[in-house]
Protein backbone atom coordinates (compact mmCIF):
# COMPACT_ATOMS: atom_id res chain seq x y z
CA UNK A 1 0.00 0.00 0.00
CA UNK A 2 1.61 3.42 -0.79
CA UNK A 3 1.28 6.43 1.77
CA UNK A 4 -1.76 8.07 -0.45
CA UNK A 5 -3.90 4.83 -0.03
CA UNK A 6 -2.54 4.40 3.49
CA UNK A 7 -4.29 7.89 4.85
CA UNK A 8 -6.84 7.47 2.84
CA UNK A 9 -7.92 4.62 4.38
CA UNK A 10 -7.24 5.89 7.93
CA UNK A 11 -9.34 8.88 7.38
CA UNK A 12 -12.22 7.34 5.87
CA UNK A 13 -12.57 5.24 9.46
CA UNK A 14 -13.05 8.80 10.96
CA UNK A 15 -16.74 8.73 9.23
CA UNK A 16 -19.72 7.83 10.57
CA UNK A 17 -23.06 6.74 9.27
CA UNK A 18 -25.15 9.43 8.50
CA UNK A 19 -22.45 12.28 8.15
CA UNK A 20 -22.79 14.72 5.57
CA UNK A 21 -18.94 14.97 4.16
CA UNK A 22 -16.97 17.61 1.71
CA UNK A 23 -13.69 15.98 0.45
CA UNK A 24 -11.25 18.54 -1.31
CA UNK A 25 -9.39 18.05 -4.29
CA UNK A 26 -6.88 15.42 -4.62
CA UNK A 27 -5.84 12.97 -1.95
CA UNK A 28 -9.10 13.88 -0.07
CA UNK A 29 -10.82 12.31 -3.03
CA UNK A 30 -9.71 9.22 -2.23
CA UNK A 31 -10.99 9.03 1.03
CA UNK A 32 -14.52 8.40 -0.84
CA UNK A 33 -12.88 4.82 -2.02
CA UNK A 34 -12.47 3.35 0.97
CA UNK A 35 -16.20 3.21 2.82
CA UNK A 36 -17.37 0.49 4.38
CA UNK A 37 -20.38 -0.75 2.81
CA UNK A 38 -22.51 -0.61 6.06
CA UNK A 39 -21.44 3.32 6.33
CA UNK A 40 -23.53 5.52 4.71
CA UNK A 41 -22.14 9.15 4.19
CA UNK A 42 -23.15 11.95 1.53
CA UNK A 43 -20.86 13.84 -0.19
CA UNK A 44 -21.14 17.28 -0.36
CA UNK A 45 -19.83 19.16 -3.42
CA UNK A 46 -19.40 23.15 -3.21
CA UNK A 47 -19.87 23.64 -6.77
CA UNK A 48 -24.25 23.22 -5.57
CA UNK A 49 -25.31 19.38 -4.84
CA UNK A 50 -25.43 16.58 -2.14
CA UNK A 51 -24.92 12.78 -3.54
CA UNK A 52 -21.54 12.90 -5.07
CA UNK A 53 -21.41 9.85 -6.70
CA UNK A 54 -18.19 8.36 -8.57
CA UNK A 55 -16.54 8.74 -11.77
CA UNK A 56 -18.59 7.81 -14.71
CA UNK A 57 -17.60 5.69 -16.93
CA UNK A 58 -15.97 7.35 -20.34
CA UNK A 59 -18.18 8.41 -23.01
CA UNK A 60 -21.49 8.86 -20.18
CA UNK A 61 -20.08 11.87 -18.61
CA UNK A 62 -22.52 14.84 -17.93
CA UNK A 63 -21.61 18.47 -18.94
CA UNK A 64 -23.50 19.41 -15.65
CA UNK A 65 -22.24 17.75 -12.97
CA UNK A 66 -18.51 17.92 -11.96
CA UNK A 67 -17.28 18.32 -8.44
CA UNK A 68 -15.27 21.48 -7.31
CA UNK A 69 -12.22 20.32 -9.19
CA UNK A 70 -13.91 20.72 -12.52
CA UNK A 71 -13.61 16.72 -13.02
CA UNK A 72 -16.92 14.83 -13.86
CA UNK A 73 -18.34 12.92 -11.44
CA UNK A 74 -22.13 11.49 -11.07
CA UNK A 75 -24.88 12.53 -8.67
CA UNK A 76 -26.02 9.48 -6.96
CA UNK A 77 -30.03 8.63 -6.04
CA UNK A 78 -31.31 10.72 -3.43
CA UNK A 79 -29.07 13.61 -4.75
CA UNK A 80 -30.09 17.23 -4.45
CA UNK A 81 -29.10 20.50 -6.36
CA UNK A 82 -28.99 24.14 -5.45
CA UNK A 83 -27.30 27.02 -6.22
CA UNK A 84 -23.69 28.51 -4.67
CA UNK A 85 -25.41 30.86 -1.61
CA UNK A 86 -27.21 27.70 -0.44
CA UNK A 87 -24.40 25.74 -0.77
CA UNK A 88 -22.39 28.29 1.59
CA UNK A 89 -25.29 27.77 3.46
CA UNK A 90 -24.65 24.26 3.97
CA UNK A 91 -20.87 24.55 4.85
CA UNK A 92 -20.90 28.15 6.82
CA UNK A 93 -24.34 26.77 8.64
CA UNK A 94 -22.34 23.85 10.58
CA UNK A 95 -24.17 21.65 8.13
CA UNK A 96 -21.35 19.70 7.25
CA UNK A 97 -20.34 17.09 9.67
CA UNK A 98 -16.66 16.58 8.56
CA UNK A 99 -14.41 18.06 5.80
CA UNK A 100 -11.18 16.60 4.55
CA UNK A 101 -8.42 19.24 3.08
CA UNK A 102 -4.61 19.26 2.22
CA UNK A 103 -2.51 20.85 3.82
CA UNK A 104 0.96 23.20 3.28
CA UNK A 105 1.70 23.29 6.61
CA UNK A 106 -1.00 22.95 9.56
CA UNK A 107 0.66 24.02 13.26
CA UNK A 108 -0.11 23.43 16.79
CA UNK A 109 -2.41 25.70 17.35
CA UNK A 110 -4.65 24.05 14.41
CA UNK A 111 -4.21 26.87 12.06
CA UNK A 112 -4.09 25.59 8.62
CA UNK A 113 -2.19 27.31 5.83
CA UNK A 114 -3.02 25.60 2.18
CA UNK A 115 -4.39 28.16 -0.22
CA UNK A 116 -1.31 30.40 -1.32
CA UNK A 117 2.34 30.53 -1.71
CA UNK A 118 3.08 34.38 -1.87
CA UNK A 119 4.95 35.31 -5.18
CA UNK A 120 4.76 31.61 -6.24
CA UNK A 121 1.31 30.10 -6.60
CA UNK A 122 -1.55 31.84 -6.33
CA UNK A 123 -4.47 29.99 -6.67
CA UNK A 124 -7.19 31.36 -4.39
CA UNK A 125 -8.72 29.70 -1.05
CA UNK A 126 -12.12 29.16 -3.36
CA UNK A 127 -14.20 27.43 -0.72
CA UNK A 128 -12.11 26.46 1.71
CA UNK A 129 -11.90 29.13 3.95
CA UNK A 130 -15.48 28.85 3.91
CA UNK A 131 -15.22 25.24 4.93
CA UNK A 132 -13.01 25.31 7.57
CA UNK A 133 -14.38 27.19 9.47
CA UNK A 134 -18.07 25.87 8.88
CA UNK A 135 -17.65 22.42 9.28
CA UNK A 136 -18.21 20.55 12.32
CA UNK A 137 -14.76 18.43 12.22
CA UNK A 138 -12.06 19.24 10.33
CA UNK A 139 -9.56 16.72 9.06
CA UNK A 140 -6.08 17.67 7.26
CA UNK A 141 -5.16 15.03 5.33
CA UNK A 142 -1.37 15.37 3.70
CA UNK A 143 1.98 13.57 3.57
CA UNK A 144 3.76 13.71 6.51
CA UNK A 145 6.75 16.10 5.10
CA UNK A 146 6.94 18.52 2.04
CA UNK A 147 8.87 17.20 -1.18
CA UNK A 148 11.87 18.44 -0.05
CA UNK A 149 11.58 16.49 2.95
CA UNK A 150 11.31 19.09 5.26
CA UNK A 151 8.45 19.26 8.64
CA UNK A 152 5.08 20.64 7.35
CA UNK A 153 3.47 20.07 10.81
CA UNK A 154 5.12 23.23 12.84
CA UNK A 155 5.26 24.90 15.70
CA UNK A 156 3.84 28.45 13.55
CA UNK A 157 2.36 28.74 10.05
CA UNK A 158 4.83 30.64 8.34
CA UNK A 159 2.52 30.73 4.99
CA UNK A 160 -0.91 32.90 5.05
CA UNK A 161 -3.70 31.30 6.86
CA UNK A 162 -6.69 29.33 5.49
CA UNK A 163 -8.33 29.32 8.85
CA UNK A 164 -7.13 30.27 12.33
CA UNK A 165 -7.38 27.40 15.26
CA UNK A 166 -9.95 25.03 13.04
CA UNK A 167 -8.08 21.94 12.53
CA UNK A 168 -9.36 19.03 14.59
CA UNK A 169 -7.14 16.20 13.31
CA UNK A 170 -3.72 15.30 11.08
CA UNK A 171 -4.03 12.29 9.23
CA UNK A 172 -0.42 11.62 7.80
CA UNK A 173 1.42 8.40 6.61
CA UNK A 174 3.43 8.40 9.57
CA UNK A 175 1.05 9.67 12.50
CA UNK A 176 -2.58 10.42 13.59
CA UNK A 177 -2.26 13.69 15.57
CA UNK A 178 -5.16 14.88 17.27
CA UNK A 179 -5.43 18.99 17.94
CA UNK A 180 -6.29 19.37 21.27
CA UNK A 181 -6.01 22.68 23.68
CA UNK A 182 -2.60 21.66 24.92
CA UNK A 183 -1.33 20.48 21.89
CA UNK A 184 -0.94 17.97 19.40
CA UNK A 185 -1.27 14.54 20.73
CA UNK A 186 0.35 12.06 19.06
CA UNK A 187 -2.78 9.22 19.05
CA UNK A 188 -1.47 6.61 16.50
CA UNK A 189 1.83 5.90 14.40
CA UNK A 190 2.55 4.09 11.10
CA UNK A 191 3.72 0.13 11.69
CA UNK A 192 7.22 -0.13 11.85
CA UNK A 193 7.88 3.69 13.46
CA UNK A 194 9.03 4.90 16.54
CA UNK A 195 7.54 7.88 18.33
CA UNK A 196 11.17 9.44 17.89
CA UNK A 197 11.09 8.75 13.67
CA UNK A 198 7.47 10.54 13.94
CA UNK A 199 8.73 14.05 16.57
CA UNK A 200 12.30 13.81 14.19
CA UNK A 201 9.76 14.61 11.59
CA UNK A 202 7.61 17.04 13.04
CA UNK A 203 8.68 20.49 14.23
CA UNK A 204 5.57 20.92 16.45
CA UNK A 205 6.13 19.16 19.60
CA UNK A 206 4.24 16.52 20.07
CA UNK A 207 2.24 14.95 23.49
CA UNK A 208 2.33 11.31 23.67
CA UNK A 209 -1.29 9.54 24.15
CA UNK A 210 -1.29 7.29 26.77
CA UNK A 211 -3.53 5.20 24.49
CA UNK A 212 -0.91 5.93 21.45
CA UNK A 213 -1.49 2.66 19.08
CA UNK A 214 0.26 1.34 15.78
CA UNK A 215 -2.73 2.83 12.83
CA UNK A 216 -5.10 0.13 12.06
CA UNK A 217 -6.86 0.23 8.57
CA UNK B 1 -43.44 39.70 -25.17
CA UNK B 2 -40.68 38.06 -26.27
CA UNK B 3 -37.74 38.42 -24.53
CA UNK B 4 -35.09 37.12 -26.74
CA UNK B 5 -32.87 39.55 -28.36
CA UNK B 6 -29.34 39.70 -30.43
CA UNK B 7 -26.10 39.10 -29.46
CA UNK B 8 -25.38 42.41 -31.30
CA UNK B 9 -28.22 44.02 -29.00
CA UNK B 10 -26.64 42.94 -25.76
CA UNK B 11 -23.03 43.94 -26.72
CA UNK B 12 -24.74 47.36 -27.81
CA UNK B 13 -25.48 47.61 -24.25
CA UNK B 14 -22.01 46.64 -22.38
CA UNK B 15 -19.20 49.34 -22.68
CA UNK B 16 -15.66 49.72 -21.77
CA UNK B 17 -15.25 49.87 -18.27
CA UNK B 18 -18.67 47.75 -17.16
CA UNK B 19 -18.37 45.93 -13.94
CA UNK B 20 -19.67 42.52 -15.64
CA UNK B 21 -20.88 39.67 -13.99
CA UNK B 22 -20.74 36.16 -15.11
CA UNK B 23 -22.25 33.04 -14.13
CA UNK B 24 -20.56 29.45 -14.22
CA UNK B 25 -18.29 27.49 -11.95
CA UNK B 26 -14.70 26.32 -14.03
CA UNK B 27 -16.64 25.31 -17.32
CA UNK B 28 -20.01 24.32 -15.92
CA UNK B 29 -22.67 26.80 -16.52
CA UNK B 30 -21.17 29.45 -18.07
CA UNK B 31 -22.74 31.67 -20.52
CA UNK B 32 -20.11 30.84 -23.51
CA UNK B 33 -21.99 32.31 -26.52
CA UNK B 34 -22.02 35.74 -24.43
CA UNK B 35 -18.24 35.45 -23.94
CA UNK B 36 -17.21 35.26 -27.58
CA UNK B 37 -19.36 38.03 -28.28
CA UNK B 38 -17.37 40.29 -25.55
CA UNK B 39 -14.19 38.86 -27.05
CA UNK B 40 -15.33 39.34 -30.55
CA UNK B 41 -16.48 42.66 -30.37
CA UNK B 42 -13.01 43.95 -28.26
CA UNK B 43 -14.48 45.14 -25.13
CA UNK B 44 -11.91 46.38 -23.01
CA UNK B 45 -11.08 47.36 -19.22
CA UNK B 46 -13.96 45.35 -17.85
CA UNK B 47 -14.45 44.27 -14.03
CA UNK B 48 -14.96 40.63 -14.11
CA UNK B 49 -17.09 39.35 -11.63
CA UNK B 50 -16.85 35.30 -11.79
CA UNK B 51 -15.98 32.28 -9.18
CA UNK B 52 -13.27 31.55 -11.29
CA UNK B 53 -11.32 31.93 -14.18
CA UNK B 54 -11.91 28.89 -15.96
CA UNK B 55 -9.73 26.75 -17.83
CA UNK B 56 -7.15 27.40 -20.65
CA UNK B 57 -8.89 28.40 -23.81
CA UNK B 58 -12.49 27.59 -22.75
CA UNK B 59 -15.28 30.42 -20.62
CA UNK B 60 -14.28 33.26 -18.62
CA UNK B 61 -10.56 32.25 -19.48
CA UNK B 62 -10.73 34.03 -22.84
CA UNK B 63 -11.48 37.32 -21.38
CA UNK B 64 -8.11 36.86 -19.58
CA UNK B 65 -6.23 35.70 -22.50
CA UNK B 66 -7.80 38.31 -24.50
CA UNK B 67 -7.35 41.24 -22.37
CA UNK B 68 -10.99 42.24 -22.23
CA UNK B 69 -10.54 42.43 -18.32
CA UNK B 70 -8.59 44.82 -16.58
CA UNK B 71 -9.67 43.25 -13.18
CA UNK B 72 -10.95 40.18 -12.18
CA UNK B 73 -12.57 39.62 -8.63
CA UNK B 74 -12.94 35.89 -7.92
CA UNK B 75 -12.71 33.03 -5.20
CA UNK B 76 -10.27 30.89 -7.51
CA UNK B 77 -7.42 31.20 -10.10
CA UNK B 78 -5.97 27.67 -10.39
CA UNK B 79 -7.38 26.08 -13.46
CA UNK B 80 -5.98 28.45 -15.42
CA UNK B 81 -2.84 29.63 -14.92
CA UNK B 82 -2.63 32.64 -17.40
CA UNK B 83 -4.85 34.56 -14.51
CA UNK B 84 -2.05 33.82 -12.11
CA UNK B 85 0.44 34.90 -14.29
CA UNK B 86 -1.08 38.14 -15.24
CA UNK B 87 -1.34 38.82 -11.44
CA UNK B 88 2.08 37.81 -10.96
CA UNK B 89 3.42 40.43 -13.56
CA UNK B 90 0.71 43.35 -12.41
CA UNK B 91 -0.77 43.37 -16.02
CA UNK B 92 -3.91 42.25 -14.27
CA UNK B 93 -5.69 43.24 -10.97
CA UNK B 94 -7.14 39.69 -9.18
CA UNK B 95 -8.45 40.36 -6.13
CA UNK B 96 -9.48 36.87 -4.35
CA UNK B 97 -12.30 36.30 -2.14
CA UNK B 98 -13.37 33.12 -0.26
CA UNK B 99 -16.04 31.56 -2.34
CA UNK B 100 -18.85 31.74 0.43
CA UNK B 101 -18.20 35.18 0.89
CA UNK B 102 -18.71 36.19 -2.79
CA UNK B 103 -21.72 34.55 -3.44
CA UNK B 104 -23.13 35.88 -0.13
CA UNK B 105 -22.07 39.48 -0.91
CA UNK B 106 -23.57 39.43 -4.39
CA UNK B 107 -26.74 37.73 -2.83
CA UNK B 108 -26.69 40.72 -0.13
CA UNK B 109 -26.68 43.55 -3.07
CA UNK B 110 -29.24 41.62 -4.39
CA UNK B 111 -31.47 41.20 -1.28
CA UNK B 112 -31.10 45.13 -0.43
CA UNK B 113 -29.00 44.37 2.86
CA UNK B 114 -26.45 46.50 3.93
CA UNK B 115 -23.55 43.66 4.17
CA UNK B 116 -23.33 40.79 6.64
CA UNK B 117 -21.24 39.15 8.98
CA UNK B 118 -19.36 36.27 8.52
CA UNK B 119 -16.40 33.82 10.61
CA UNK B 120 -14.89 33.06 7.20
CA UNK B 121 -11.38 34.72 6.68
CA UNK B 122 -11.11 35.76 10.67
CA UNK B 123 -7.34 35.30 11.64
CA UNK B 124 -5.93 35.60 7.68
CA UNK B 125 -5.19 37.73 5.30
CA UNK B 126 -8.73 38.22 4.44
CA UNK B 127 -9.44 40.21 6.88
CA UNK B 128 -7.41 43.07 6.39
CA UNK B 129 -9.19 46.62 5.74
CA UNK B 130 -12.70 45.02 6.95
CA UNK B 131 -14.48 45.81 10.32
CA UNK B 132 -14.19 43.28 13.03
CA UNK B 133 -17.64 42.90 14.95
CA UNK B 134 -18.46 40.51 18.06
CA UNK B 135 -21.42 38.73 18.62
CA UNK B 136 -22.06 36.76 21.48
CA UNK B 137 -18.41 36.56 21.92
CA UNK B 138 -18.14 35.06 18.45
CA UNK B 139 -16.10 37.34 15.83
CA UNK B 140 -17.16 37.94 12.40
CA UNK B 141 -15.90 40.21 9.65
CA UNK B 142 -18.22 42.44 7.77
CA UNK B 143 -19.00 41.93 4.56
CA UNK B 144 -20.46 44.54 2.22
CA UNK B 145 -22.21 43.98 -0.91
CA UNK B 146 -21.00 43.51 -4.36
CA UNK B 147 -23.18 44.74 -7.51
CA UNK B 148 -22.36 44.99 -11.44
CA UNK B 149 -23.71 47.03 -14.40
CA UNK B 150 -24.05 43.61 -16.45
CA UNK B 151 -25.26 39.97 -15.30
CA UNK B 152 -24.53 37.30 -18.33
CA UNK B 153 -26.06 33.72 -16.95
CA UNK B 154 -26.33 30.47 -18.38
CA UNK B 155 -29.63 28.59 -17.67
CA UNK B 156 -31.09 25.53 -18.96
CA UNK B 157 -34.70 26.81 -19.97
CA UNK B 158 -36.01 29.82 -20.01
CA UNK B 159 -39.53 31.05 -21.60
CA UNK B 160 -40.86 34.63 -23.17
CA UNK B 161 -41.52 36.14 -19.68
CA UNK B 162 -37.60 35.39 -18.66
CA UNK B 163 -38.81 32.32 -16.13
CA UNK B 164 -35.31 30.59 -16.05
CA UNK B 165 -34.89 27.08 -15.08
CA UNK B 166 -31.04 25.71 -14.01
CA UNK B 167 -29.74 22.33 -14.54
CA UNK B 168 -27.91 20.02 -11.71
CA UNK B 169 -24.31 22.20 -10.93
CA UNK B 170 -24.74 24.49 -13.68
CA UNK B 171 -27.00 26.54 -11.08
CA UNK B 172 -23.98 27.60 -9.02
CA UNK B 173 -23.81 31.51 -9.18
CA UNK B 174 -26.18 32.19 -11.90
CA UNK B 175 -29.41 33.26 -10.40
CA UNK B 176 -27.90 35.05 -7.38
CA UNK B 177 -25.71 36.77 -10.23
CA UNK B 178 -29.12 38.19 -11.65
CA UNK B 179 -30.57 39.96 -8.63
CA UNK B 180 -27.49 42.28 -8.27
CA UNK B 181 -26.69 43.86 -11.75
CA UNK B 182 -28.99 46.75 -13.03
CA UNK B 183 -28.92 44.75 -16.46
CA UNK B 184 -29.25 40.68 -16.75
CA UNK B 185 -28.95 38.76 -19.86
CA UNK B 186 -29.16 35.10 -20.02
CA UNK B 187 -27.95 32.25 -22.21
CA UNK B 188 -30.62 29.27 -22.21
CA UNK B 189 -30.34 26.08 -24.45
CA UNK B 190 -34.19 25.77 -24.26
CA UNK B 191 -36.03 28.15 -25.43
CA UNK B 192 -40.06 28.63 -24.92
CA UNK B 193 -41.27 30.92 -27.32
CA UNK B 194 -45.33 30.62 -27.29
CA UNK B 195 -45.55 28.91 -24.16
CA UNK B 196 -44.26 28.76 -20.28
CA UNK B 197 -43.08 26.94 -17.64
CA UNK B 198 -44.89 25.62 -14.66
CA UNK B 199 -44.81 28.38 -11.69
CA UNK B 200 -42.84 25.52 -9.89
CA UNK B 201 -40.54 24.73 -12.38
CA UNK B 202 -39.24 28.13 -12.17
CA UNK B 203 -35.39 28.42 -10.07
CA UNK B 204 -35.29 31.90 -11.13
CA UNK B 205 -38.82 34.54 -11.50
CA UNK B 206 -38.36 36.06 -15.10
CA UNK B 207 -38.61 39.32 -13.56
CA UNK B 208 -34.63 39.36 -12.38
CA UNK B 209 -33.90 38.84 -16.36
CA UNK B 210 -33.67 41.37 -19.17
CA UNK B 211 -32.81 39.74 -22.24
CA UNK B 212 -32.41 35.87 -23.24
CA UNK B 213 -30.30 34.65 -26.24
CA UNK B 214 -30.53 31.19 -27.67
CA UNK B 215 -27.15 29.61 -27.35
CA UNK B 216 -26.60 25.81 -27.95
CA UNK B 217 -25.67 23.15 -25.58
Amino acid sequence: MNSRELIARRVAKELQDGDVVNLGIGMPTMVANYIPNEINITFQSENGFLGLGPVPPEGEEDKDVTNAGGKPVTILPGGACFDSSFSFLIIRGGHVDVTVLGALEVDEQGNLANWMIPGKIVPGMGGAMDLVVGAKKVIVSMEHLTKKGEPKILKQCQLPLTASKQVNLIVTEMAVIEVAPEGLVLKEIAPGLTVEKVQENTEAKLIISPELKVIEL
Amino acid sequence: MSKLITLEAVTNRIRDGMVVMIGGFIDVGVPNLLIDALVETGKKNLTIIANDTGTPGNGVAKLVENKVASKVIASHIGTNPETGRQLNSGETEVKLIPQGTLVERIRAAGAGLGGFLTPTGVGTIAEEGKKKITVQNKEYLLEIPLKADVAIIKAFKGDSKGNLRFRRAARNFNPIMATAATYVVAEVEEYLESDWMDPDEVMLPGIFVDAIVKGGE
